[in-house]
């Protein structure tokens, strides 16, 4: 009952989502097969990347504010934090995540009459979700906070000028340079970002009714072939194709953030791999 | 010049008491007690330790364990960094189709299904198991929600945590758990899979294989075998 | 290691945990810290040499060797380090003994793959299978170090392409002017300036490297991660020592072993930084100078 590989596509192609056949290939093991099952893995990466990656952004924002705030109490914890996560592999931190995450009580926290669910901290799905999201907070922090204390005396003291302040001149004109600033090097953590979403499948999060990760499927694959010479290249191949969209998109905002420059002032996105982890 | 020296390097390393008789390299896996286990000395320890020791005496062979991960056993046997696997690897029919293995050195074992409390789904509920190893592929075959875990530890706390209704291994290592665990734990089911454990070898090494047979038998026929299964599972012990 | 930890099932309390933290398996659980800094002082500098190499090939006039260093440079951007770590310790291993087979066993006559096995003659085998363990060690070690340098290595080549590009013109026109030949200039002129240049991203490099090395654990070294596993999990009555899951605090350790060394890693680059940019053509430099005068 060998499969023509638009079946396999069908059969395969949402696998890890639960969705197509139940049982995994046992037999053939052909490159489709492969194909099929790491690029359906593919998505779990994906949307591992790109949640941790939109509500990082967010933490990271209000970290990096807090990390030159004058205020010792905002200060202080925001230098921990980011100490914390900066300073130590995220394989640790995965672990340590899913260890603390089994302590939390079954059956969730009351909370002024609010059941928080802590059962599902430790599914991979958002117990990796969220040792990745706090990560990549840390490192985003970081590079704003470099961005925001690099942002010109002049645009500041125009704003005082022209009666610009508190909030508004933070959301007019701090913060849209800083965006500016630090884009080229947050372009390299979303980057590197995706890559370390790979590391969720060594993490101590299980994998759940043979629903993994891209490297979840390379693995079952070079498990059975004993050849892992064609399922890690394909792995591999799958993400230089993410990386050139990644880098496509964050080129795209990048232009539009220098929009108001001229062309021969405009910041370049360079790697620089400060930011793997 | 540096590869010249990287060069030399390793034929010197090559070299090195080459004349000397060959060396049998058993792999185990260190973490599977009391099969095989590292014991508080830091040396690898347990019944297959001791066995493959007997066997290689018996057969006057030299060899030697070394520790390896269960998840690249197979790709390290085929590429000639060991020639045998004592590892608590059951004999299984798919397996038998990529490698060698000697006569049972464990007659064919129950495998329980352990959980907290005897109502636990086995049938559609989670079961946790060690990934890639016979009881996994019963779970996902069973039609219960497969959790895998790298290291059967893992499983475990899986259960004693509440993350799986079950787990699914082999007797002799959850039998000491369920002992120690204050009737935290219990036995809810119990499954004969695979045909007992043995030594793998790769498909082309047929002659040491049949040396290893060979002792097996041999141990099996004046008692010996027996001796080191009561020494190692004590009362729980499965005999030939 | 201490006489009273003899017979360990009658000892409880301070003394348990004294006998325990001192047991053999123990030992080599603080040995195994050796190994992660013998891993950084060996990756270290030979990462610098793929990265230095890979910088000259991608700034090179032969169309081939820039093309070869540039592809080697951007080989981390698109490829996570991970997926290198699953096969090319295994495919290095194949690689060195496939070689050493064609020179020793000339007249061997049997393919070296057959089906799923890779066979060379035991004259190949690296170590020979009659090696002590420790020799096996020792190659999966440095099989696993060589693993690490090329992979860092191509993050170096980018760093030091960056510095070399950095070096303002001016200098290398100048000594192009003194009659400087090309291979002068590189040697005296844009190597020496270039490390000021560099330091930022190779401290940046070294902080990487060394929240790399749970990696290890997964190329089959035991490392301080292994062990932290081994001895963190629940042990029963076989062992001496039987107690439940302490993973979580020893887990807890490595992550404090880690901080630390980052952090004294940081002050230690803080200063070399100062005292490369002494004298230097750039802000800190001069920052330096108007601070002295």
């Amino acid at each position: 009952m060998t499969m023509t590989c638009t079946e396999t596509i069908a059969a395969y192609a949402f696998r890890s989502i639960g969705f197509g056949e139940r049982m995994l290939p046992k037999s053939d093991f052909t490159l489709c097969q492969q194909f099929t099952l790491i690029g359906s893995g593919l998505i779990w990466n994906l949307y591992y990347g790109a949640l941790a990656l939109l509500a990082g952004f967010f933490l990271a924002n209000a970290l990096a504010l807090a990390k030159s705030a004058r205020s010792r109490w905002l200060r202080k914890p925001a230098e921990w934090f980011i100490f914390t996560f900066r300073g130590s592999p995220l394989f640790i931190q995965f672990f340590l995540g899913y260890q603390a995450f089994v302590l939390l009580p079954k059956n969730g926290i009351d909370l002024l009459g609010v059941t928080i669910h802590t059962d599902w901290l430790t599914k991979a799905w958002c117990g990796a979700l969220v040792v990745l999201f706090l990560n990549t907070a840390a490192y985003s922090a970081e590079i704003f906070y470099g961005a925001l204390r690099s942002v010109p005396k002049g645009d500041i003291e125009a704003a005082d000028a022209y009666g610009i302040t508190g909030f508004k001149r933070f959301r007019r004109i701090l913060w849209p340079t800083m965006l500016r600033l630090g884009w080229p090097a947050y372009t390299n953590e979303a980057i590197f970002l995706f890559h370390a979403t790979t590391l969720v499948f060594f993490s101590s999060f299980p994998a759940f009714r043979q629903q993994g990760d891209a490297l979840y499927y390379a693995s079952y694959f070079a498990d059975k072939t004993y050849n892992p010479f064609i399922p890690y290249p394909i792995v591999g191949f799958y993400f230089i194709c993410l990386t050139l969209l990644l880098t496509f998109a964050f080129n795209a905002v990048n232009k539009h953030l220098n929009r108001h420059l001229p062309s021969n002032q405009r910041a370049r996105i360079r790697l620089r791999p400060q930011l793997i982890r | 010049m540096k590869k010249l020296m990287l060069a030399t390097a390793l034929v010197a390393l090559s070299g090195l008491a080459a004349a000397a008789q060959d060396t049998v390299r058993i792999a185990t896996e260190g973490l599977y007690p009391p099969y095989n286990l590292v014991n508080d000395a830091g040396k690898l320890d347990g019944f297959e330790v001791d066995l493959g020791n007997e066997i290689c005496k018996r057969a006057a062979l030299t060899c030697e364990f070394v520790q390896n991960d269960w998840d690249s056993m197979m790709p390290n046997l085929n590429s000639g960094n060991f020639d045998v696997i004592m590892a608590g690897m059951s004999i299984t029919e798919e397996r038998k189709a990529d490698r060698l293995f000697t006569q049972n050195y464990y007659p064919p074992a129950t495998s329980y299904y352990v959980a907290m409390s005897a109502d636990a789904d086995l049938k559609a509920g989670v079961v946790a198991a060690q990934t890639a190893t016979i009881q996994a592929s019963h779970v996902a075959e069973s039609g219960a929600q497969l959790l895998e875990f790298k290291t059967p530890d893992e499983t475990v706390a899986a259960v004693r945590n509440g993350e799986a209704d079950a787990v699914l291994a082999d007797s002799e290592f959850l039998d000491p758990i369920v002992a120690q665990s204050n009737g935290e734990l219990q036995i809810v089911d119990k499954v004969q899979l695979g045909g007992g454990v043995g030594a793998a070898f790769r498909q082309s090494d047929t002659e040491l294989a049949g040396k290893f047979d060979k002792a097996i038998g041999e141990m099996k026929a004046d008692g010996s075998l027996n001796e080191l299964i009561k020494k190692w599972f004590k009362e729980k012990a499965v005999l030939f | 290691m201490f006489a009273q930890c003899a017979d360990p099932s009658t000892l409880s309390g301070f003394t348990w945990m004294l006998c325990y933290l001192t047991s053999g398996k123990h030992l080599l659980f603080y040995y195994s810290f050796g190994t992660v800094l013998v891993l950084l002082a060996v990756t270290a500098p030979v990462a610098l040499g793929f990265g230095f190499m890979g910088a000259i090939a991608a700034r090179a006039h032969n169309p081939v060797a820039r093309v070869a260093g540039k592809t080697y440079m951007l080989m981390v951007r698109g490829i996570p380090d991970i997926i290198f770590f699953m096969f090319f310790v295994i495919a290095l291993d194949q690689l060195l003994e496939t070689g050493l087979h064609y020179i020793r066993c000339p007249d061997w006559t049997d393919p070296i793959r057959t089906g799923l096995e890779f066979k060379v003659c035991p004259e190949a085998k690296i170590p020979p299978n009659s090696a002590p363990q420790i020799f096996h060690q020792i190659y999966g070690f440095g099989l696993a170090v060589v693993t690490f340098a090329i992979v860092f290595g191509a993050f170096t080549a980018n760093v030091l392409y960056g510095a070399m590009n950095a070096v303002p013109r001016a200098q290398l026109e100048t000594a192009e002017a003194y009659g400087l030949s090309a291979r002068q200039t590189f040697r005296r002129i844009l190597v020496p300036q270039m490390w000021v240049y560099a330091l930022p991203g190779l401290s940046n490099l070294w902080l990487i490297l060394i929240k790399a090395t749970p990696l290890l654990f997964l190329l089959g070294v035991n490392d301080i991660v292994f062990w932290a596993q081994e001895l963190g999990g629940s042990k029963t009555d076989s062992y001496a020592y039987p107690h439940d899951d302490w993973r979580l605090w020893y887990f807890l350790f490595l992550l404090a072993f880690y901080l630390a060394f980052t952090r004294v890693s940081e002050i230690v680059l803080a200063r070399l930084t100062k005292r490369l940019s002494h004298g230097q053509a750039t802000l800190a430099g001069e920052a330096m100078r108007k601070a002295a005068a």
